[in-house]
């Protein structure tokens, strides 16, 4: 292969890749756009449109969402927290013990891969309403704690490790538990970074579920916050949702630009490939 | 079982705390819902407020319980629950489905005397039509809306008509359009004449054209629609010929949410839609604006619209009582009068536009009068039983029918032989 | 003394599995049995409640146009959707793994749909597709001098405008799947296929494409469960319509129980859909498993 054309293949296949990245980065320009330019600029594309904050300020007096963001933080944070719990104790079980219906326990596991809460939301709501926890924060985490994908995520990591290092600990005179904690989650670390980085955009995302079980300030996460904040009689203001919108991203949106790289680091060595 | 039983005696017990505490002050839990912008809900707290501190014996929680959807789903599922709210804003359409769950009293019972049967008399008729049923009143109108007409003066002008002058009828209104419609050589068009949105909900402006074709789209007792009725046909007829036919309109499905903007935008000169839209209006329009009726054709007409106070089953009498008589405050002209300046929403007593703050409002702004002259010729939101789903099998016909997928008839038709599947158990 | 071992195994197994399997149950298991016995009955309402009622949901639902529209919606979106996100994940993982000017600033773009919520997005691409004065009307309009499109009222395009962000959505959430897969093969590989003079095209084909095969696979599952679950943004550009041209069967199942509140007829819906994704999840693994080995 020539020099010329080598280089010719390369100046092609980035002006595509930049071509393509333009188009993949615009919803996110034209969000910015309106959100620091008055309601005028909306579809008024002009260099010299004047620049204000006034956007974020209405945004953030006509909806809670200080509250908003407050109860996506606390079912996010309650979410991973379970799912590593409950994920890590059940990959444990199928990857290092052997005991009568663990082919059929594991295979009603991946079941939840392809039934998934989202599907069930009929039966689930009239489960929390039994339980007496419509519209409150559980309500909205407990159908996923428990994590198909999850489990099955961690139990391939937990089958690459050596026995040796279980056997050694063991020797030593950890527990069962003990070996889990010493041995088996530290070397999972970033099965469980890419996990973690994929359930929070997942349930920071999220948004049918929420929609039906909440009905208040108190519980609503951000996503069903924005959808009744743009859904008001008096038409569209794309200058203040997105401004709401990037209020509400915003620290997503920093954290993966400042660990992208660790974060893709980390699904390559969690082995999701 | 065990566990509905025990949840069950756990109530109770909870109810007889709550009674025996209530013996000195009334506790009411009060949902509202907003659907135009934030100020709202303020103003309904300030009110509140305002009246548990004249009448210290009543304490009102009143919970903002976000859109008209929320709204009546949170009550649905808390009264199921056993914990409903005594009183509840809720759209006025949805009465026949709180009936049908059995969830909602009618006023009637506590409004006894004379006075108060006088009281129930003052409100325009056109919102009392989706309140009552069966000769009992189950809603009292607060946040109530009606589709008015708004024309760009600017744009009026350039086509060379009077800018102070609005279509008065059907005719009118094309003959109009075709002369505010800017079309280039290529035939794109850069300002269309008129738009009636037809997203999400297009029954609601299409209401409009049914009623000033004088055909009423569903009996009152809910049971019964007449969505195949010929009037019904040729208003639907008329909508898609203003796209099709006259070309005044923008083809296809239009955005009730982008509509204002479009209206902002030159890209429309007149535009239909919510009274609740008068204040954003106000604000943005780059240009003069109109505020007129809906335009005639048989009569005038057009279709209200928002929510209503609703008394739930389950409270005690003293708490009925108390939430009738915050009702009734609440709707008074001087408290009606600042919720209607705050929001947009048409005051539901003409007396409150014989306050004085209500005139000193419309001399500055008139075209909040429009909204109550237009009441006159207002009938009641369509509505009946299973509500959602009849309507949205109207829907559905509708937009197939602007779409050109079916014609208006057999769209109609359609739909008309699916509501009755569903209606006939009501019957 | 074996024996004592394997025994405590079995406790210990299942003693770990307990508190996940009871949160499996409550809520994925017996929800999903609960569901099939709920077909068959109908829908309490204040004044009545649930009787026993057969195959008569089946029945409606056979004879229900809406949803034969929306089941064929949505095998429609899922082959729009699927190898097109797929196609694109891979290549734009590709591009970001070489070494390309700006590299940077082109995976951070990729990146975008993962952390914008589809809900927020969604009124962005309302604005996209707005008649007039949109931004894809007028970039056509001042362009090629196009007259105004409709594309989200018109029954013919609303759905392609649905799948287009989907699409948007997925490429770039599945691409850090491909990079990251990308990134785990030696470079040696591909250095000893360049010394025998493979082409570009070549090692694709034969080396790169081969070993992504295991990511394929739990993309290619992701994506057809997505295309089933993901409905976030037709609530904003369309809300199913016009005439339920956009609608798709979750959506459809979310609209009959939670704004007709009728719950049967949903759970009937539902059990549609679980039939549907079990099928499609037997196809998979048997189109798959000749030429994966996935541990």
């Amino acid at each position: 292969m020539t020099r010329a054309s080598d280089l010719f293949d390369r100046g092609l296949n980035t002006a595509a890749a930049w071509v393509l990245a333009l188009l993949w980065i615009l919803p996110l320009a034209y969000a910015i756009w309106t959100a620091i330019h008055p309601a005028a600029y909306e579809a008024r594309f002009v260099l010299t449109a004047p620049l204000t904050l006034e956007n974020f300020a209405k945004a953030w007096e006509a909806a809670p969402f200080a509250r908003y963001f407050l109860n996506t933080f606390i079912l996010v944070t309650f979410i991973l927290a379970c799912q590593f719990f409950l994920c890590t104790l059940a990959a444990y079980a199928f990857a290092r013990f052997e005991f009568p219906g663990r082919g059929f326990l594991f295979a009603l596991v991946l079941l939840q891969l392809l039934v998934m809460p989202d599907i069930l939301i009929v039966e689930n709501y009239k489960t929390m309403r039994l339980l007496d926890l419509v519209d409150t924060i559980p309500a909205i985490a407990l159908p996923y704690v428990a994590s198909g994908f999850g489990i099955f995520l961690l139990r391939q990591t937990f089958m690459t490790i050596p026995r040796e290092l279980d056997e050694a600990a063991r020797i030593e005179g950890a527990s069962f538990l003990g070996v889990l904690w010493r041995v088996y989650i530290p070397l999972a670390k970033p099965t469980y970074l890419a996990y973690g980085l994929v359930s929070v955009s997942h349930h920071w995302n999220n948004f049918l579920w929420p929609l039906i079980v909440t009905n208040s300030v108190e519980t609503r996460p951000v996503t069903v916050g924005l959808s009744i904040f743009s859904a008001i009689d008096s038409g569209v203001e794309w200058s203040v949702i997105n401004a709401a919108t990037l209020m509400t991203s915003g620290p997503l949106l920093i954290a993966f630009l400042l660990f992208q790289r660790q974060f893709v680091q980390s699904f390559m060595r969690a082995g999701i490939k | 079982m065990l566990k509905s039983t025990l949840l069950k005696a756990v109530a109770a017990t909870a109810l007889s705390f709550s009674t025996w505490a209530s013996a000195h002050a009334v506790d009411l839990q009060f949902y509202f819902p907003v659907a135009v912008g934030g100020k709202a809900a303020d103003t309904i707290q300030e009110l509140t407020a305002d009246y548990v501190a004249a009448n210290p014996e009543v304490n009102i929680d009143a919970v903002y319980a976000g859109s008209y959807q929320d709204t009546v789903a949170k009550a649905i599922t808390a009264s199921r629950g056993g914990n409903p709210p005594q009183l509840s804003v809720i759209l006025s359409v949805d009465m026949y489905t709180l009936i049908d769950e059995d969830l909602i009293i009618p006023f009637d019972d506590y409004l006894t005397s004379d006075e108060d049967k006088a009281w129930v008399e003052g409100f325009y008729p056109a919102f009392m039509e989706n309140s009552q049923t069966g000769g009992k009143t189950y809603g009292i109108p607060f946040q109530r809306s009606t589709p008015v007409l708004y024309w760009n003066k600017e744009a009026f002008k350039e086509a060379g008509l009077d800018p102070d002058v609005a279509p008065a009828n059907w005719d009118e209104m094309v003959e109009f359009g075709k002369m505010l419609t800017k079309k280039d050589a290529d035939g794109k068009v850069s300002q269309w004449g008129v738009r009636i949105p037809s997203s999400g909900f297009p029954y609601w402006l299409f209401q409009g054209l049914t009623t000033q074709n004088d055909v009423i789209l569903a009996n009152s007792e809910g049971n019964k629609t007449n969505f195949d009725d010929p009037k019904v046909v040729e208003a639907l007829q008329f909508l898609v010929d203003l796209s099709q036919k006259h070309e005044v309109m923008a083809p296809g499905i239009i955005e009730w949410g982008a509509t204002p903007k479009a209206f902002f935008e030159g890209q429309t000169a007149m535009m239909w839609t919510s009274t609740g839209n008068l204040t954003n209006v106000r604000n943005n329009a780059p240009f003069e604006f109109g505020v007129a009726m809906l335009p005639a054709n048989k009569r005038r007409g057009a279709p209200t619209g928002g929510g209503n106070f609703y008394l739930f089953k389950g409270a005690s009498e003293e708490q009925t009582q108390a939430a009738v008589d915050f009702v009734q405050w609440i709707t008074a002209p001087e408290q009606a009068a600042k919720w209607s300046i705050a929001t947009g929403y048409v005051a539901p007593r003409p007396a409150t536009w014989d306050t004085e703050t209500m005139k000193a409002y419309t001399a500055d702004f008139a075209p909040a009068l429009v909204a109550r002259d237009q009441l006159e010729f207002a009938v009641a939101e369509l509505s009946t039983y299973q509500n959602q789903r009849v309507t949205g099998v109207f829907n559905d016909a509708l937009a197939a029918a602007i779409t050109g997928q079916k014609t208006p008839e057999e769209a109609l038709k359609e739909a008309q032989a699916q509501a009755d599947a569903v209606l006939e158990e009501y019957r | 003394m074996r024996s004592l071992k394997i025994k405590r195994d079995w406790v210990h197994g299942w003693l770990l599995l307990l508190p996940a399997m009871v949160f499996l149950f409550a809520f994925t298991h017996i929800p999903a049995i609960m569901t099939f016995i709920n077909s068959f009955y109908s829908t309490p309402r204040g004044r009545r409640s649930a009787k026993f009622i057969g195959l008569d949901n089946y029945e409606r639902m056979m004879s229900d146009p809406v949803f034969w529209k929306v089941l064929w919606n949505n095998l429609w979106f899922a082959i729009g959707t699927i190898p097109v996100s797929i196609a694109l994940a891979i290549v734009m993982a590709l591009w970001v793994n070489e070494r390309l000017a700006g590299r940077g600033f082109v995976r951070m773009a990729y990146f975008t749909p993962t952390v914008l919520p589809l809900i927020a997005v969604a009124n962005i691409w309302l604005f996209f597709y707005t008649p007039g004065f949109g931004l894809f009307d007028q970039i056509t309009g001042s362009l090629f001098g196009w007259s105004a499109s409709n594309y989200l009222g018109d029954p013919a395009t609303a759905l392609n405008a649905i799948i287009i962000v989907t699409v948007w959505k997925e490429a770039g959430f599945f691409m850090i799947f491909y990079l990251a897969a990308l990134q785990a093969i030696p470079v040696s590989l591909k250095e000893a296929a360049q010394i025998e003079g493979a082409g570009r095209w070549t090692i694709f084909w034969r080396i790169t494409f081969p070993l992504l095969m295991p990511t394929t696979l739990f993309v290619c599952i992701n994506a057809v469960i997505n295309s089933f679950r993901l409905v976030d943004h037709i609530f904003i550009l369309t809300d199913g319509g016009p005439d339920n041209a956009s609608a798709l069967l979750l959506f459809y199942i979310f609209e009959v129980a939670f704004r007709f509140w009728e719950t049967a007829y949903g759970a009937t819906l539902t059990v549609a859909l679980l039939a549907l994704l079990s099928l499609l999840a037997i196809g998979q693994f048997f189109l798959f498993d000749r030429k994966v080995h996935y541990k």
